[in-house]
C-alpha cells in the first residue's frame, strides 16, 4: 500500500512529465496527435483528490492548461487537413526531391507575384532638402554649442586599465564563461525555479565590485547566456541563466533595460543580507 | 468631368503616391492610413485603382493579419489592419526573375523552403529545411539562403529554431497555386 506521501510524489512527477510532453508539441512542432488525451484527463483526475498544497494545484492547473493548448492544436490539424491547401509532407518531399531546379522555379513563379515599389526623388523633396539646407547652421557653429572637454584625453597602458578594473587579466569570453557558470552554481544553490534575484547575484562586498559584475551581468544577458525576468508590480527582478548559450532571432524584438546600480541600491542590498 | 469623378481621380492619384513609394521600413500601407487620408471609403477608391492598374499586370493586394476564408467579407476593423500593397498580377517569366536580381538556386530554394513550411501547417524545424535545401545545394549555402530569406521577410525563426512564413510570403505567393503547380509537374 503506498504511503499518501509517496502517491503525491508520483503524482506530482507524473503531471511534470505531462507538462513536459506537452509542451514538446507545442515548441517542437511534434504530430500533437501523438499525445493521448483521455489517458491524461484519466492520470490528473486519478491525483486531483490528493492535492493540497497550493503548489500542488497550480501544477494540475498548469498540465490542464497545456492539455488545452495541444487540444487546440489538434483542432488547428484536423482544420488544416480539411482546407485545399492540405498536402501530405512526404508526397510533397518526394515531388521536391525528384523535380530539377529549373521545373521547381517554372512552378514558383507561376504562383510568386513581388510586391511593386519605388524609390525616386521629386521635385517637392528637392525643394524642402534645399529649403533646410539653406536653414542649417554651419558645423562650426553648431559645434561651438558643445563645450570642450576640460582635460585632454591620454592614452591609457594596459596596465592602468587593470589597475583601474576596467580590463581584466583575462580574456573577456573566457570571463564571461566563467560568470556564466558561477550563475549556474549561485542558481543551484540558492535560487528557486532556475533564477535567482538580481541584486543577490550581482550585489557584492565592495560597490565597485557590485557595478563590475552587474556590468558582466548585461553581457550575459545580451549574448543569450541568461535572460531577465521583469515583475513591475513587485518591484523585483530575477535572472535566469540558460543550460545553453541561446541564439538571437528575427522575430523577437529586443528590448533594452536600464538598471540603476546606484550606492544607496547597494547599500539597501547590504542591509537587508546582513538582517538575514 | 463630373466633381464626384474629380475627388475620385484626386484619391486615386493619393493612393498611388502612398502605395507605391515605400513610407515604412516595410513596403505597403495599413489600412487605417488608408482611411486617414483617403476617406472611410478608401475600399472603393482601391478597386477603382485596381481596375486602373489591370491592364499593367498589376494589382492591388490586401493583406490581413491572420489567414482570413475568401468567402467572408472583411469587417472595417479587419480592413484597418490589413496591409496593402502593389502587386504583379500575372507571372514572371524565368529570364525576368534573374533580371530582378534572383539567381535559379536561391529562388529554387525559396519555392522549396516555402512548399515545405505549408505543408508542414506553416511551421518546420530550420534543421528540416535545410537538410531539406542541402539535397541540391552545398551545405553552406543552405543555412545562407534561409537567413537571407528570413532578411527579406519572407520567413521569420522563433527561439526554438522553428520556420514560419512571414509577411512578404503572404503578400507575394499564392500558396495554394504553388503546391498545386508543384504537384502537377
Amino acid at each position: 500500500m503506498q504511503s499518501k506521501k509517496e502517491r503525491v510524489k508520483i503524482g506530482r512527477e507524473r503531471l511534470q512529465r505531462i507538462i513536459e510532453m506537452c509542451k514538446a508539441v507545442e515548441e517542437r512542432g511534434l504530430d500533437p496527435f501523438l499525445v493521448d488525451v483521455d489517458e491524461i484527463i484519466k492520470v490528473v483526475r486519478e491525483f486531483f483528490p490528493d492535492w493540497e498544497q497550493p503548489e500542488d494545484l497550480c501544477l494540475d492547473a498548469e498540465a490542464i492548461n497545456r492539455l488545452a493548448s495541444v487540444i487546440k492544436l489538434q483542432s488547428e490539424w484536423v482544420k488544416h487537413r480539411s482546407t485545399t491547401l492540405y498536402t501530405d509532407p512526404f508526397l510533397l518531399e518526394e515531388k521536391i526531391k525528384s523535380l530539377d531546379k529549373e521545373a521547381i522555379v517554372e512552378a514558383f513563379l507561376g504562383a510568386w507575384h513581388p510586391i511593386v515599389e519605388l524609390e525616386q526623388i521629386s521635385l517637392h523633396s528637392l525643394k524642402e532638402a534645399l529649403l533646410y539646407w539653406e536653414n542649417l547652421p554651419p558645423l562650426k557653429d553648431r559645434w561651438k554649442e558643445f563645450p570642450s572637454p576640460e582635460e585632454a584625453g591620454g592614452v591609457a597602458s594596459p596596465e592602468e586599465l587593470l589597475r583601474l578594473k576596467i580590463l581584466r587579466d583575462k580574456a573577456f569570453t573566457e570571463e564571461l564563461e566563467n560568470f556564466w557558470n558561477e550563475l549556474k552554481r549561485e542558481v543551484a544553490e540558492k535560487g528557486e525555479n532556475g533564477k535567482i534575484r538580481y541584486w543577490d547575484f550581482i550585489g557584492a562586498e565592495t560597490y565597485e565590485e557590485t557595478v563590475y559584475r552587474a556590468f558582466l551581468t548585461s553581457f550575459l544577458v545580451t549574448y543569450g547566456y541568461a535572460t531577465l525576468e521583469v515583475y513591475p508590480l513587485e518591484d523585483e527582478i530575477f535572472i535566469k541563466p540558460f543550460e545553453k548559450q541561446q541564439r538571437r532571432t528575427a522575430k523577437k524584438q529586443l528590448v533594452s533595460l536600464p538598471i540603476a546600480i546606484t550606492r544607496e541600491e547597494w547599500e539597501k542590498w547590504k542591509e537587508r543580507v546582513k538582517a538575514k | 468631368m463630373s466633381k464626384r469623378k474629380a475627388i475620385y481621380a484626386s484619391k486615386i492619384k493619393r493612393a498611388v503616391h502612398m502605395l507605391f513609394y515605400r513610407r515604412h521600413a516595410k513596403p505597403g500601407v495599413k489600412g487605417w492610413e488608408l482611411r486617414k487620408t483617403l476617406g472611410a471609403d478608401y475600399p472603393k477608391v482601391l478597386s477603382i485603382l485596381d481596375e486602373y492598374l489591370k491592364p499593367l499586370d498589376l494589382q492591388v493586394k490586401m493583406v490581413f493579419e491572420e489567414e482570413k476564408p475568401h468567402s467572408e467579407k472583411p469587417t472595417p476593423e479587419e480592413l484597418d489592419k490589413a496591409r496593402f500593397y502593389i502587386t504583379l498580377r500575372g507571372d514572371l517569366a524565368p529570364k525576368e526573375a534573374k533580371m530582378i536580381g534572383w539567381r535559379i538556386d536561391d529562388l529554387a530554394g525559396l519555392a522549396i523552403t516555402i512548399a515545405y513550411i505549408i505543408s508542414k501547417k506553416g511551421k518546420a524545424p530550420r534543421k528540416e529545411v535545410e537538410e531539406l535545401l542541402r539535397e541540391k545545394l552545398p551545405g553552406w549555402k543552405a543555412s545562407l539562403n534561409i537567413d537571407r530569406y528570413i532578411r527579406y521577410g519572407y520567413l521569420s525563426q522563433d527561439e526554438n529554431e522553428q520556420l514560419y512564413l512571414d509577411w512578404r510570403t503572404r503578400a507575394e505567393v499564392d500558396q495554394k497555386a504553388l503546391i498545386e503547380l508543384l504537384l502537377s509537374k
